[in-house]
């Protein structure tokens, strides 16, 4: 990796630009003068200059692209390329969402059938788009299933009942709805503690929201009587579908109980992470919560050989209106569905992130899909089977598509699971997530993938099966990793006891 | 098989290693009736037949490369230069994920720091995050903190009818369990000084847009006084705000803001038919502990030299769940990297000239429109690009003919939103309409009444 870069605002001369503008080519306009702005520090670069710049801090990056990124939950699988050509077509890119409908039918057809594949792999009846994140598909989800709640007048239901192993974006997604959040505990084999939720369960219980497969990568070996369990007292069981990339082609949420779910299409369905977004998390449900998705969903419908312009002596040629008469257009409803929680975001979703997944959708397939999860869960079993004789597995059993081991060691006491972290990306690999899920003490929680080779997962195995013996012999080398990095272990306690936010 | 390096060989050997025979015994867990369900989905397609598909569905939309197009409304056809394309492309970039291992990710977080410094000198804030998913959720965010800010002991919102209807919508659908009532926004008629007279005691924020949802650049001075009152009642002073406004108007810091917030798509990030785009949140650094989202902090390591990091997470859900100040997890960095690039490409000079670029080409239009027998400028408020016209027909049939006849995506139907304004049309002018386009738009109007 390449030497740390100087601030923008460092190498900024005055007098620079790396942008060239249009002439004036209209009479100049009265300026408001008491309104305009004195200064605009803003940094002033050439072209050359800005591109290195921002060439070498992508050096300082690790990506997908760059080499093995095992983060657990987080499903850093390869982004194909494929997808970023799909969604930078013109005619893509290039299309603004208040244009009429009938100038956008490319869009509108591609948002009606992923919703058409999104429910048919998620086994549900309707989906919305517009969710911008798992985060933002969850707060949807918790609030259609307070408003469905609502509109039967069930207004005692306030308590959300969540397993101790969730993300934590949960509880916080419970809370913004005006929720109360119930922690439930889980059982020695990682599922849920069935007699805790049994005594939970009653007619204040808004739902469950429950990871399957959890955060532990277990699936629930009683998901059946978990989700008898919440309906039998009224309540509906939430998917977070941060976990999906375990399931395509393996069994569907709808099938398996779940009454709404959040899809990552950022994760599940290979749509780069962009450095922290932009995600996408649109909503799947049954039938009886459809009236309450956000609007508007797109809908297709038969053009009648009538023109619709609804002009009355219309005079357009069929396919003026850019509708053949006889073949499917593609619209919005704004009035629908009927009992809308209401937008949860401006126009219609992360449109650019749904053509990348809808473009790894179609070139996968049924099989496709099933094969991913199915190499996705032998990855993470083979890299199991590989290190549970050397780090300790809490919960040994078939994982899913990730596992999670305890980042210490017997017979070296001051090793921390951040040490075994930090000494990774010594030998060039991205640690796993540090520290969750919060059951498991010095939690490694690792997810390979399905795009991952046996020779990367091989060579992942011996860094980690090294530095465990490292640990023993020289432990010091964990302590002060990493010794490879541009930066070494930074000073957080500083950062947030000294917040310096931005340059001066 | 697409994106499986696995040949039969590896599996093999990994099903040895792991003591099992098939993949299926992986997955017994799963209740054997809902087992591998068959998913009726299309065949898959190969790279050029997915690519010959999309390219001609992409084809049925009208892209506005192919035709003038005068809708702003929220959503804006800025210039996006070549290099900011570029950068983001970079896939050492665009394939990290949150920079939660700072050692390897200086890259994103040195580029966030500097989009936070970017962000601050525009608005004349203290501190920005790094991001929201648009500016509509930005302005929730900005809601539920300002309920924070007053312990939960507020429960009134005041909020300005020109603020961007469907903004107005998101706030409501992300507060519809925490009991607020909000005032203002039932009518066009309730102005500056009509919202200054609803704050109260009860008040936890005032919320306005400037320039407005009808493009409108508000009084400085009735700002002022409005921030005055909201401050009077310690409430939070919301400023909804173009950034691209910002490179020639005075920051919403200058006349009061406590919490500035905007869409920054405008910035450097295509339309893309509504997203992905860049929600901006920017506030006083007395609010920093309350505001959402993620912070990139300056620090070192041991040997002193200058690094970054996440900072102040235990604002956030990963660490206080319930109790943590919004849900936001992944949100639109890549986008925010964008906005970086291009606000560092255009510069002190650069952004100045784009946005008096927009204000003279939109005076321009907005003169000649005007000037049409039938056709008029709504109000005599100044204005940024955007600006209302009524209309001698209704605004529908209008664009219906400009498409029809010129190939010309016309103005925003301000009716949908606004009944009382079913006679006009917003017209949207940037530095991407030349004065030829916008010649031919008002040849185009000029035949609308015959």
């Amino acid at each position: 990796m390449t030497e740390l870069t100087p601030l923008i605002y460092e190498i900024s001369v005055p007098g620079r630009t790396a942008a060239t503008t249009p002439a004036l080519d209209v009479p100049q306009a009265t300026l408001p003068t008491e309104m305009l702005r004195a200064d605009l520090p803003l940094p002033e670069v050439s072209e050359v200059d800005l591109v290195r710049h921002y060439v070498r801090l992508s050096q300082l990056n690790w990506g997908v692209d760059v080499g093995f990124y095992p983060l657990g939950s987080c499903t850093m699988k390869y982004n194909p390329k494929t997808n970023e050509v799909a969604a930078s077509l013109p005619g893509f890119s290039r299309v603004h969402p208040y244009q009429p409908e009938h100038l956008a039918q490319g869009c509108l057809q591609l948002m009606f059938e992923l919703q058409e594949l999104l429910k048919t792999i998620g086994g549900f009846d309707a989906v919305s788009l517009q969710p911008a994140a798992g985060a933002h598909g969850e707060l949807t989800g918790v609030l259609i299933m307070r408003a469905y709640h609502r509109a039967r007048g069930d207004e005692k239901r306030t308590r959300m009942l969540i397993p101790d192993s969730a993300h934590g974006t949960n509880p916080a997604s419970t809370t913004m709805s005006g929720l109360q959040m119930v922690e439930i505990k889980s059982d020695a084999r990682g599922n849920v503690d069935l007699a805790e939720l049994r005594a939970h369960c009653d007619d204040t219980v808004v739902g469950l929201m429950l990871t399957n497969p959890n955060t532990l990568g277990l699936f629930d070996e009683h998901l059946a009587e978990i989700a008898d369990l919440v309906h039998g007292c009224g309540g509906l069981l939430y998917g977070d579908g941060a976990n999906m990339n375990a399931l395509l082609g393996i069994a569907r949420p709808g099938e398996l109980g779940f009454d709404v779910l959040h899809y990552n299409l950022h994760k599940t369905f290979s749509t780069p992470h962009g450095g922290g977004g932009p995600g996408s998390g649109p909503v799947g449900v049954v039938e009886k919560l459809a009236p309450f998705l956000p609007g508007p969903i797109v809908v297709r419908e038969e053009v009648e050989s009538e023109c619709c312009c609804g002009e009355q002596d219309c005079t357009h040629e069929p396919g003026d209106e850019g509708y053949v008469p006889g073949e499917p257009a593609y619209f919005f409803h704004f009035d629908w569905p009927a009992q809308s929680v209401g937008r949860v975001k401006s126009f219609y979703g992360n449109f650019g992130v749904l053509v990348r997944a809808y473009t790894y959708i179609r070139m996968l397939g049924a099989t496709g899909l099933r094969a991913v999860s199915e190499h996705a869960v032998l990855n993470a079993n083979y890299l199991q089977a590989r290190l549970k004789g050397t780090y300790r597995l809490p919960y040994d059993r078939t994982c899913m598509h990730e596992f999670v081991l305890e980042g210490r060691l017997p017979d070296a006491p001051d090793v921390h699971a951040l040490d075994i972290s930090k000494r990774l990306m010594d030998y060039s690999f991205h640690p796993p997530t540090n520290y969750f899920p919060l059951i498991v003490p010095e939690a490694l929680m690792i997810e390979p993938t399905e795009t991952e080779s046996k020779e990367t997962l091989d060579a992942f195995a011996d860094a980690l099966l090294q530095i465990a013996e490292e640990a023993r012999t020289q432990p010091h080398l964990l302590h002060e990793a990493p010794h490879r990095t541009p930066v070494g272990r930074l000073d957080e306690v500083k950062a947030a006891r000294e917040p310096v936010l931005r340059w001066k | 098989m697409t994106y499986l390096p696995h040949t039969d060989a590896d599996r093999q050997a990994m099903l040895e290693t792991i003591g099992i025979e098939r993949i299926a015994d992986l997955f017994t867990d799963v209740p054997a009736t809902k087992r591998f369900p068959v998913l009726d989905l299309p065949a898959p397609l190969s790279e050029p037949e997915i690519l010959r598909e999309l390219q001609a569905l992409s084809e049925s939309n009208a892209d506005i490369d192919h035709y003038p197009c005068f809708l702003g409304a929220g959503a804006y056809d800025h210039f996006i230069p070549s290099v900011v394309r570029h950068i983001i492309g970079r896939s050492e970039f665009y394939t990290a994920y949150t920079p939660y291992q700072p050692e390897i990710s200086q890259g994103t977080l040195q580029a966030i720091f500097e989009y936070q410094s970017m962000v601050c000198a525009l608005t004349g804030m203290d501190v920005a995050n790094a991001s929201h998913y648009d500016g509509a959720t930005a302005t929730a965010e900005a809601v539920i903190m300002a309920l924070s800010v007053a312990r939960g002991r507020r429960r009134k919102v005041v909020l300005a009818p020109a603020v961007h209807p469907e903004y107005r919508a998101v706030v409501r659908t992300y507060t519809q369990g925490m009991g607020l009532s909000y005032a203002g926004d039932e009518s066009l008629r309730v102005d500056l000084d009509d919202l200054r007279h609803l704050v109260d005691d009860e008040t936890a924020c005032v919320i306005v847009q400037n320039p407005d949802f009808f493009g409108r650049l508000l009084n400085l001075n009735k700002l002022q006084a409005l921030a005055d009152a909201a401050h009077a009642h310690q409430a939070l002073f919301v400023v909804v705000a173009d950034p691209i406004s910002l490179g020639l108007f005075r920051p919403p810091g200058d006349y009061g803001a406590d919490v500035v917030v905007g869409e920054g798509q405008c910035l450097g990030n295509p339309l893309s038919y509504g997203g992905p785009y860049l929600g901006l949140f920017a506030c006083r650094e007395q609010y920093v502990r309350r505001m959402a989202g993620r912070l990139v902090g300056q620090t070192e390591d041991r040997q002193g030299r200058r690094g970054f990091v996440l900072t102040l997470s235990t604002r956030e859900q990963h660490i206080r769940r319930e109790k943590a100040t919004s849900n936001i997890c992944s949100n639109e960095a890549l986008n925010a990297l964008a906005a970086a690039v291009y606000l560092a490409a255009l510069g002190r000079t650069g952004l100045r000239q784009i946005a008096g670029l927009c204000y003279h080409r939109a005076h321009y239009a907005a003169a000649r429109i005007a000037a049409i027998p039938g056709f008029a400028l709504a109000d005599e408020s100044p204005f940024f690009k955007e600006f209302v016209i009524r209309c001698p027909r209704p605004p529908a049939e209008i664009n219906d003919w400009l498409w029809d006849e010129y190939g010309i995506i016309g103005g925003y139907e301000l009716g949908r939103d606004y009944p009382i304004l079913d006679d006009s049309l917003l017209f949207c002018v940037t530095e991407m309409n030349s004065r030829s386009e916008i010649d031919y738009l008002v040849s185009a109007l000029e035949e609308v009444l015959p």
